[in-house]
């Protein structure tokens, strides 16, 4: 039996009158790649949100790995494992890409406020985090390196690592804001990878994207399932999703209506009456 | 705390409080106009009012209106006073939106910088009151008290054991009330109205329906600046004062009674600035006169780290936030 | 004006890739500079007219104010500019700072006297000077964190309210509170710090103000050093994610609230330290001195210079104070010259007057994506 990653059980989520989520329930596998689809307004984001501490639920639990993350706070869920994408991309415009990164991986970093001024914890120095001035290089091999500048330089090493993964490092030092829409898209999910999750949720990455974009996607996340990661996608592109997922959870009005391997939920009735009249299912 | 003190005068207080927070109120549905439709708080405001009350000064000299005159003629000053209050704030207040505001809107400027052009903005007009007209015109400019004559006179149309009732604070209660009434339905009611809640909930919508942003952001200035100008008349006539500086500590109190009651919401800007009223004088009578001012700066931090909605929560930009 | 910016603009990146060593000496020539200046005769520059004797505004008198201000501007850009936490109430931080120096190192304080007759202590009594630097961080850094809580969850205007309301509040406590604060007489005999006597008097007085400018630079180069290393470090990435989109860096993983209150508590604490250097030159303090347009005047300095980035900051300090003492002939048109001024700069050039290279980039994107939404 593989490892259940997270467990949604009975998840309902209501806005003063509206009922968001009504009562859905759901398990995603270690090492699965789970489409959410449905569509507009059927909860899907809603569900994101809930998974990831931005709303509380009113009614029934999410559990992460056996824990429950349901009205936690959202900075300490991306420290338990659980990592996400926007539908409208959240960037920090103004910094770039490379520090975008950093900002991801300084979820897992140690160094405190006070740490960061006087710099005196130490760390031993090895080839990751030596300085590249020499001079520098040979003074740390004695004292050691601060843990500030261990974490800054084995971090900005790492973020290019990211960068270059997501296909994205020959722009590393460009503004966020400047970069262009498919880039930015991938350096929402460099970022999120630099958190270290054990499941990332992506909120339809493949928006706006053309053909050609979506094929690199896919292959993107399949490559990010190697490693060892759980992926969680909402996406609207059909074909993408009957592409690259393993199950399909469809909602619709807030409610599951059909859950199972791709090929049979594209056969289910209730979901071909769901998205009757939507031109991404003809396809 | 001599609690005996208030309780004695208790109609007369809250009559007395009631008269000042009325006034508190007018000045606050131009910060919450404001807000409600651009997300700016508009620290220039408090001098708009300011320069109705110099604009009711300048009536009164230009007209040799003296104390004591009949009432014909103190009726029709009056009026006279009135208009050229409500033309000078208004104006100002629009003056101050073309010249600081727009630019910054065309730049698409962040929050912090239109919050510090607001304050340019009120040290500018503040200084032009309190010294640059002093330096060519001499009194009443300047940095000095400004006593004004008291053109209307006072009279107490209800003398009993229990309560005073002047004929000026009649005056006041009832301006409020029925400036408070008309912009309401205005705003709720009328075509124009519908286009100012529109942007203030969603601008780009608004655009798309075909409503003229600009033009409605000039109108809530301009209407803001209005009432300020009546504001000012009728603090003229109750407190019979002015100084180059009054705007400021009226800004202060006016606005803490607009998000008391829930900024963006017209009726709570006047539950707010009745309610702030009546607590001030509550407390001057109290305590020490000399921490009265602190009265409205201590509410201030209360409300907004408590009940930052305010008492009737937001209204007019509520699905904004 | 754009031109002398795209001259600053290329001057600033060719020294930051100019070689290590070129920078080095970089820094040790205006580093030479500014400890040489009080001494220096710049014809024009120092040319401060005394109306005031004693501690009034001699050249490196008015150095020391453009230094005090100087630490608070370091300080507030941490909020302000880094964090992007609207403060319009720093004036009280600085009033704190300078109390606390005044009411426990001054025999002649509320404070200090009923402490003196509470414990039998002899008359003229008082914490000696440097443990009041302590004192002063403590009180500063604690009373920021309880502004702080309830009100950083607030609206970015909200908290600028909030805070303008803290700064007035503990103005006219100051003022009203006469048997701990002295009331609006304020409080004398501020102590100075400890240093050795020349020529009969004590190291540090009235006459001699290049050793007040010297210990207040040493202060600031510290005050710069610490700013930098958290700017330049993850508490620095965590501050700006925040001011970019709070929602954004929280779902990443950034404990928000809890370096939100860090940017007020280094920020008060800076504050804090200016005002009890600036009380101990001027030996008195009174609240007249922390008016609410203080406050305005400090983050205009670190706006007018471009909020985020200090060198700017510094920049806009020295501005606001250097030049209402240069023209000190004009004191009356000062304040009505101060807000035109930054109506004119603000409208003119929002993004300050040096603004960082990354803040220049997002104001032209800002533009244009304005005009793009016209069109």
């Amino acid at each position: 039996m593989t490892d259940v990653v997270l467990e949604v059980d009975h998840l309902t989520l209501r806005f003063g009158g509206v009922v968001a989520l009504n009562d859905v329930n759901f398990q995603i596998l270690k090492g699965e790649i789970l489409g959410l689809i449905g569509p507009n307004g059927a909860g899907k984001t809603t569900c994101f949100n809930a998974m990831t501490g931005v709303y509380a639920p009113s009614d029934g639990d999410i559990r992460f790995n056996g824990q429950s993350v349901a009205g936690k706070q959202p900075h300490k869920i991306t420290t338990m494992g659980i990592a996400r994408t926007f539908q409208n991309i959240r960037l920090f415009p103004e910094m770039s890409a490379l520090d975008n990164v950093m900002v991801g991986l300084d979820a897992n970093h140690k160094t405190s406020v006070l740490g960061a001024i006087f710099r005196l914890a130490r760390v031993k120095q090895t080839p990751e985090n030596a300085a590249d001035n020499p001079f520098l290089a040979s003074v740390e091999r004695v004292i050691g390196v601060s843990r500030h500048n261990h974490e800054e330089r084995t971090g900005r090493t790492e973020a290019m690592r990211l960068l270059t993964f997501v296909g994205i490092a020959d722009r590393a030092r460009e503004t966020a804001r400047n970069l262009p829409y498919g880039y930015q898209r991938r350096l929402e999910i460099a970022r999120a990878l630099a958190t270290d999750p054990q499941l990332l949720c992506l909120d339809e990455p493949a928006a706006g994207f053309n053909p050609a974009e979506k094929e690199g996607l896919m292959g993107l996340i399949r490559k990010i399932r190697d490693t060892g990661r759980t992926v969680l996608l909402i996406e609207h592109d059909m074909k993408l999703v009957m592409g690259v997922t393993d199950r399909i959870v469809v909602l619709e009005f807030g409610q599951k209506i059909a859950e199972g391997p791709p090929a049979e939920v594209a056969r289910n009735p209730r979901v071909i009456a769901a998205y009757l009249g939507d031109p991404d299912a003809a396809a | 705390m001599d609690w005996n003190v208030l309780w004695d005068g208790l109609p007369d207080h809250t009559l007395d409080g009631l008269t000042r927070g009325a006034i508190y109120a007018l000045v606050a549905l131009g910060y919450t106009l404001v807000y409600g439709v651009m997300r700016l708080i508009n620290f220039a405001h408090s001098e708009v009012f300011m320069v109705g009350t110099f604009a009711v000064l300048g009536v009164y000299a230009a007209l040799g209106a003296t104390v004591g005159m009949g009432w014909p003629a103190v009726v029709g000053i009056t009026l006279v006073a009135l208009a050229a209050a409500v033309a000078a704030s208004a104006s100002t207040a629009l003056a101050v939106e073309r010249i600081a505001y727009r630019p910054l809107r065309r730049k698409n400027a962040p929050p912090l910088i239109f919050l510090i052009t607001a304050i340019g903005c009120s040290l500018t007009l503040l200084e032009i009151f309190g010294f640059v007209l002093y330096e060519f015109f001499g009194s009443p400019f300047g940095r000095g008290v400004v006593s004004i004559d008291p053109i209307f006179p006072s009279r107490n149309l209800v003398e009993t054991d229990l309560i005073n009732i002047t004929n000026v604070e009649l005056l006041v209660m009832v301006s409020a009330l029925v400036m408070m009434v008309g912009l309401d339905w205005f705003v709720n009611r009328s075509r124009i109205g519908r286009g100012i809640r529109a942007v203030a909930q969603s601008p780009d919508n608004a655009a798309l329906m075909g409503i003229n942003q600009e033009r409605v952001i000039m109108l809530v200035f301009v209407v803001g600046g209005a009432m300020a100008g009546v504001a000012a008349l009728l603090w003229t006539i109750r407190y019979d004062v002015t100084k180059f500086d009054v705007g400021f500590i009226i800004g202060i109190k006016a606005f803490t009674a607009a998000v008391l009651g829930g900024i963006g919401n017209l009726r709570g800007a006047l539950l707010g600035g009745l309610l702030l009223g009546v607590i001030e004088v509550y407390f001057s009578v109290l305590v020490d006169s000399s921490w009265v001012d602190v009265t409205a700066f201590v509410v201030l931090v209360l409300v907004l780290m408590f009940r930052p909605t305010g008492l009737l929560g937001e209204s007019l930009g509520k699905a904004r936030a | 004006m754009n031109q002398i910016a795209a001259m600053t603009d290329k001057l600033r990146n060719r020294f930051a890739d100019a070689p290590p060593w070129v920078r080095w000496i970089g820094v040790a020539a205006v580093l030479g500079f500014a400890v040489y200046l009080p001494l220096l005769d710049i014809p024009g520059l120092n040319v401060i007219r005394t109306d005031y004797g004693g501690s009034g505004s001699d050249w490196p008198s008015v150095l020391f104010l453009v230094l005090i201000y100087m630490i608070v501007a370091v300080g507030l850009n941490i909020v302000v500019g880094l964090a992007g936490l609207l403060d319009l109430g720093y004036v009280g931080f600085y009033a704190l700072g300078a109390y606390s120096v005044a009411l426990f190192g001054s025999p002649a304080s509320p404070v200090t006297v009923w402490i003196a007759e509470k414990f039998g202590l002899e008359t003229g009594w008082a914490v000696p000077f440097a443990l009041c630097i302590p004192i002063a961080i403590m009180l500063t850094i604690v009373s920021g964190v309880i502004l702080g809580a309830p009100t950083l969850r607030l609206r970015g205007d909200y908290l600028a309210i909030v805070t303008m309301g803290f700064g007035e509040i503990i103005r006219i406590t100051a003022r009203n509170a006469e048997s701990v604060t002295g009331g609006a007489a304020g409080v004398i005999n501020v102590p100075k710090p400890p240093g050795p006597e020349i020529d009969g008097r004590d190291f540090f007085n009235t006459v001699d103000a290049e050793r007040w400018y010297w210990l207040v630079l040493a202060v600031l180069l510290l005050a710069i050093v610490v700013a930098r290393r958290l700017e330049h470090s993850r508490v620095g990435r965590a501050w700006m994610a925040i001011r970019e989109d709070e929602e954004a860096a929280v779902i990443m993983g950034v404990a928000a609230f809890k370096f939100k209150i860090w940017a007020f508590a280094m920020g008060a604490a800076l504050g804090g330290v200016a005002g009890l250097l600036y009380a101990s030159k001027y030996t008195f303090v009174t609240p007249q001195t922390f008016v609410l347009n203080l406050s305005f005047l400090f983050v205009a300095m670190v706006v007018i210079g471009g909020a985020g980035n200090i060198w700017g900051a510094l920049l806009g300090a020295f501005l606001i104070t250097y030049l209402p003492e240069r023209f000190r002939a004009f004191e009356d048109w000062r304040p009505f010259a101060f807000g035109v001024a930054l109506v004119v700069i603000m409208v003119l050039r929002p993004q300050g007057l040096l603004p960082s290279r990354k803040k220049a980039l997002e104001y032209k994107a800002r533009q244009i994506e304005a005009e793009g939404i016209k069109a």
